[in-house]
């Protein structure tokens, strides 16, 4: 191993495994890099250098005992700051959870230990995961390697920096309307949104519940489809978990062959608001895609339309609900407690204090939503818009195995510069939300470099709901054909941090 | 708060007719809470039976404890209701400080049954049919002291105390549809109502639903409309009602308080009210009309729960034979009255003395000693019957000492004194108090000489055939054994020594 940090996770667990290098070096390697770009990109909000030395050295000594170790065993990973981990802080990017330390690990956290998984930290993200920038957390923006003025996307910011400046092979990451797939989009790396349902929720701090789904960040298909298998699968403590078998996405990306696949691009994504190096990357993709032996074809899904409007009624209604629970009684910040005030002064001073404008915002109208006498009109309406683009997938679905769109409309936009446009922000996940509302599968793979900004370009593959093995196929065709053509994996051509 | 001059009863439904409705939560006796494995074991100390879900700390999620469905489906069933093929939990949304999540999760539009009845019977026999609007399912909330202050209530307390240990015990809500047409017999009725569907839960074995311990909890509405009118006037929300004696109180008194507002020619706020056990008042909580709007939605946490209907049909095959049917099963063999009958209900005696007779005493001594001397009991102690500190099988032993001779009326009395103030089993109450039946001839034989010398002129009339008279013996003999005599022999040996036969 020559450069334990530039390493694929497939790669560095081979090599740990083989004994060519141990775990301990490895996350070593990665604490140092942290050390040294971090205060530049601010990934991480709270780096856990002894857990990851710790968990390393178990796996060291797995390995010396002759135990067998996963496939994973060993490889770094950022952990998006909205998972519970026991004892370590867990803040959701909030004032809110400032200094909180939970006293227990979501589900996700406590596979991803008896994975082998070495987690450095918790990264950034935009306040309980509401935002396309990572500038709404309470702990300050991080910068997209690719030019550290502009946004990593968001929620999942931290993660997909992270992974982009190389301060780990893997990430978790969360995507309510695009959190995972847009960072991912906007920084050249893989993201995927699993199936709703197939990644337990439980200690995943909620934001829209109808709507969450963690999901893995990498650097290539394999590394995300290595991941993808750790994470998912039923989950008792988790009742909308799915007890289905977990797709075989590792094989499916190793087998990275469309040859025969019917590959459908969305008609409605495209035009007005698309940058137009986003749209020539696009089409270079689907003609990739055609070359590479695939079927393609013209899909219109109508209320696709509405799903932006529908989901600004379905997840701030949803979070209204699921943010109450901050109220300084039981955990978390308290403010203006002085022995005079009443518990519910408390509460709403802290409430005032500890959220950021972008949540409060969610919270007033999806509180509006639900309100007797608009729940009809509003979050009702909502609901019907959901069951018609379930019903435009499933459609679509009857024709082609996968459907196709840029993951986001533009390239990493400069910090700041939407920040007081709500809608503009919001308009970047136009492409990504239908997916969660449908609750299907997503992933976004890198298909080039914008040439009006040399910024990434992120092509969106979506799959039928419990199909995400068929995203890790196309994904993984198409990583293998770009980067024959560059000759390189195209975060290669990020600028040295 | 005004007082008001209440108008009389009688008068009050001359005037208007009553509409009732009655809303009773009943905790599950489960053992483990409504959407988590914490344990719901009653007296912990505070805030040990918690974990991330009950305590709604972030992330922690909710799954739904089947035994908790099962018991809903079968309260339903017995209380003859349809069973949804499909429904879902939901959230009703407001601050509280016991509320972890500050939403409840609970059912709206969709509960788990709707559209039944239960029959109640009056102390006369007459029965009243009481129409169930829906039975649903939901979480309790913590438990919030209040310290300082002068009511125990959060306004004017210094700081709350609060526990979590309670904070998502699953609870049914049962929910009547309007009770009207009953006239004067409306709180008679709400009482009926609510001791017949205690009956109902404990025969289910769903729940104990001891009022005292806050397992069963009333809620009454009540409106009055003038008599002969059909739209319903505006109602009050009396809360927590914790016994059957304080639901009958209650929608008397509500009866009382809305006629007279209505008679000055003023209009009932809607408005919750609490309920004064010490005066049987009540007295204005909120007002419903700035009550919150609870912004309900379906619980995305959750997956709708739809019963099978193979299921449900297996369920109502279990079913245990409902109480009233017992009841007259009872009153039949035991060869009682209806009146007779419902007493023993009130009381909370039925079970009590099914064990006693079980234990081995005969059904009437079962009955005499629960619904006599340890109905007392309760009633001066205002403990529940099955609250008292003696079991079915010592009351049993005290009726055999009794049945045996060694013990008569008063000193069994004085047994179940004995054990009621914990001094152990019957045996060792006779024991330590000395209270065996004297019927040793013996040691009868100088005290019934001595009342013989005393009483010559009674001694004569014996003789002379008028053996009634003997009583009046009997009676300085056991004064002057204390009682301990056994009276029976007492009278056998004086008729003996005086050398008479009667008939």
């Amino acid at each position: 191993m020559t450069d334990l940090i530039r390493s694929t996770a497939a790669q560095t667990a081979n090599a740990i495994a083989s004994g060519e290098v141990s775990a301990v070096e490895v996350a070593q390697a990665h604490l140092d890099r942290i050390g040294a770009v971090d205060e530049k990109v601010h990934a991480f909000l709270h780096v856990d250098t002894e857990g990851a030395l710790e968990a390393a050295r178990a796996v060291d000594a797995k390995r010396a005992a002759g135990e067998e170790l996963g496939p994973l065993a060993g490889v770094p990973l950022a952990l998006k700051d909205v998972f519970t981990t026991k004892g370590i802080p867990t803040t959701a990017g909030s004032k809110m959870l400032e200094g909180w330390r939970p006293p227990y690990d979501a589900t996700l956290t406590r596979r991803l230990k008896e994975a082998g998984v070495v987690i450095l930290g918790k990264t950034n993200m935009d306040e309980f995961a509401m935002g396309s920038s990572t500038e709404n957390s309470a702990y300050g923006p991080t910068g997209n390697p690719w030019d550290l003025s502009r946004i990593p996307g968001g929620s999942g910011g931290g993660s997909a920096a992270a992974l982009a400046a190389y301060e780990a092979p893997l990430a978790i990451g969360t995507d309510t309307g695009g959190s995972i797939r847009q960072p991912g989009a906007v920084t050249g790396t893989v993201g995927v949104k699993p199936t709703y349902g197939s990644v337990s929720r439980y200690g995943l701090i909620a934001f829209s519940s109808s709507l969450d789904q963690g999901g893995p960040c990498a650097r290539t298909v394999l590394d995300a489809a290595l991941l993808h298998e750790a994470i998912a699968g039923w989950d008792p403590m988790d009742s909308t978990s799915i007890n289905a078998p977990v797709p075989a996405v590792v094989a499916a990306a190793r087998q990275a062959d469309v040859k025969g696949m019917r590959v459908g691009v969305v008609t409605e994504f495209g035009g007005e608001g698309y940058q137009a190096g986003v749209m020539q990357r696009f089409h270079e993709s689907v003609e990739l895609l055609r070359s590479l032996g695939a079927e393609i074809v013209e899909i219109s899904c109508p209320s696709f339309t509405y799903a932006l409007p529908a989901y600004y009624l379905i997840a701030p209604s949803e979070c209204s609900s699921n943010l109450a629970r901050f109220d300084a009684m039981r955990y978390g910040l308290r403010v203006g407690d002085n022995g005079e005030r009443s518990a519910e002064e408390v509460t709403a001073l802290t409430r005032e204090a500890g959220f950021g404008p972008e949540v409060k915002r969610r919270i007033m109208l999806g509180t509006y939503a639900l309100s007797s006498g608009y729940y009809d009109a509003y979050y009702g309406s909502a609901q019907k818009v959901r069951t018609l683009i379930t019903r435009d997938f499933d459609r679509a679905f009857a024709d082609v195995d996968v459907l196709i769109s840029p993951t986001t409309p533009t390239t990493a936009f400069p910090i700041g510069e939407r920040a007081d446009d709500p809608m503009a922000m919001y308009l970047a996940d136009l492409c990504t939300i239908p997916s969660n509302l449908a609750g299907n599968a997503a992933m976004s793979v890198p298909c080039g470099l914008a040439p009006e900004d040399n910024l990434p370009v992120g092509l969106q593959i979506i799959a039928p709901a419990l199909a995400d093995d068929r995203l890790y196929r196309v994904g993984a065709a198409v990583e293998a054909a770009l980067n024959d053509k560059w000759g390189h994996p195209l975060l290669e051509e990020a600028p040295a941090l | 708060m005004s007082v008001i001059d209440l108008v009389p009863y009688e008068e009050a439904l001359a005037s208007y007719d009553p509409v009732m409705g009655l809303e009773v939560h009943v905790e599950l006796g489960t053992k483990t809470k409504m959407f988590c494995g914490c344990s719901t074991a009653l007296g912990a100390e505070p805030n040990t039976q918690v974990c991330p879900t009950c305590l709604g700390l972030p992330g922690s999620l909710p799954v739904v404890n089947a035994t908790g469905v099962e018991s809903a489906i079968r309260i339903g069933l017995a209380l003859n209701c349809e069973i949804a093929e499909w429904c879902r939990f939901a959230r009703k949304n407001y601050f509280y400080p016991d509320m972890p999540k500050n939403f409840q999760t609970s059912q709206y539009d969709e509960p788990i049954a709707f559209n039944g009845y239960l029959d109640v019977e009056l102390e006369d026999g007459e029965v009243f049919r009481v129409e169930i609007e829906r039975a649903h399912m939901e979480e309790d909330t913590g438990k919030s002291t209040h310290v300082g202050g002068a009511t125990g209530r959060i306004h004017g307390a210094e700081y709350s105390l609060l526990d979590y240990n309670r904070a998502g015990i699953p609870l049914i809500e049962i929910v009547t549809k309007p009770i009207v047409g009953a006239g004067d017999r409306a709180p008679e009725v709400a009482r009926a109502y609510v001791a017949e569907l205690r009956e109902l839960i404990r025969a289910l074995g769903v729940s104990e639903a001891r009022m005292e311990m806050g397992q069963m909890r009333c809620d009454v509405n009540l409106s009055l409309m003038p008599k002969g009118a059909t739209k319903f006037g505006t109602r009050s929300e009396t809360k927590n009602v914790n016994s059957l004696r304080s639901v009958e109180r209650a929608a008397r008194f509500e009866i009382q308080r809305h006629a007279a507002v209505l008679d000055d020619g003023g209009t009932i706020v809607q408005e919750t009210r609490h309920f004064h056990e010490d005066n049987g008042s009540t007295t204005s909580g909120r007002i419903k009309e700035e009550a919150e709007d609870y912004r309900y939605f379906p619980e995305p946490d959750l997956v709708p729960v739809a019963p099978s209907r193979e299921w449900v049909e297996q369920l109502r095959g279990e079913l245990p034979e409902l109480p009233r049917v017992r009841r007259q099963r009872l009153q039949e063999e035991w060869g009682i009255s209806a009146t007779e009958m419902q007493s023993a209900l009130n009381a909370g005696a039925i079970d009590l003395i099914l064990a006693t007779i079980d234990a081995g005493a005969p059904a009437d001594q079962a009955r005499k000693w629960w619904l006599g001397e340890l109905a007392r009991r309760s009633n001066e102690d205002g403990v529940e019957l099955a609250a008292l500190p003696i079991s079915p099988a010592q009351v049993a032993k005290v009726s055999a000492l009794v049945a045996e001779g060694k013990l008569n009326d008063k000193l069994a009395r004085q047994v179940i004194e004995g054990v009621l103030a914990g001094e152990g089993e019957p045996d060792e109450v006779v024991a330590k108090r000395g209270l065996a039946v004297v019927s040793d001839d013996s040691a009868l034989g100088d005290a019934i000489d001595a009342a013989l010398a005393a009483q010559p002129d009674v001694a004569d009339k014996i003789r002379s055939g008028k053996f009634a008279a003997a009583g009046a013996l009997v009676g300085a003999v056991m004064k002057a054994t204390r009682g301990q005599a056994d009276a029976a022999r007492v009278k056998e040996l004086i008729f003996e020594k005086l050398g008479v036969t009667p008939e």
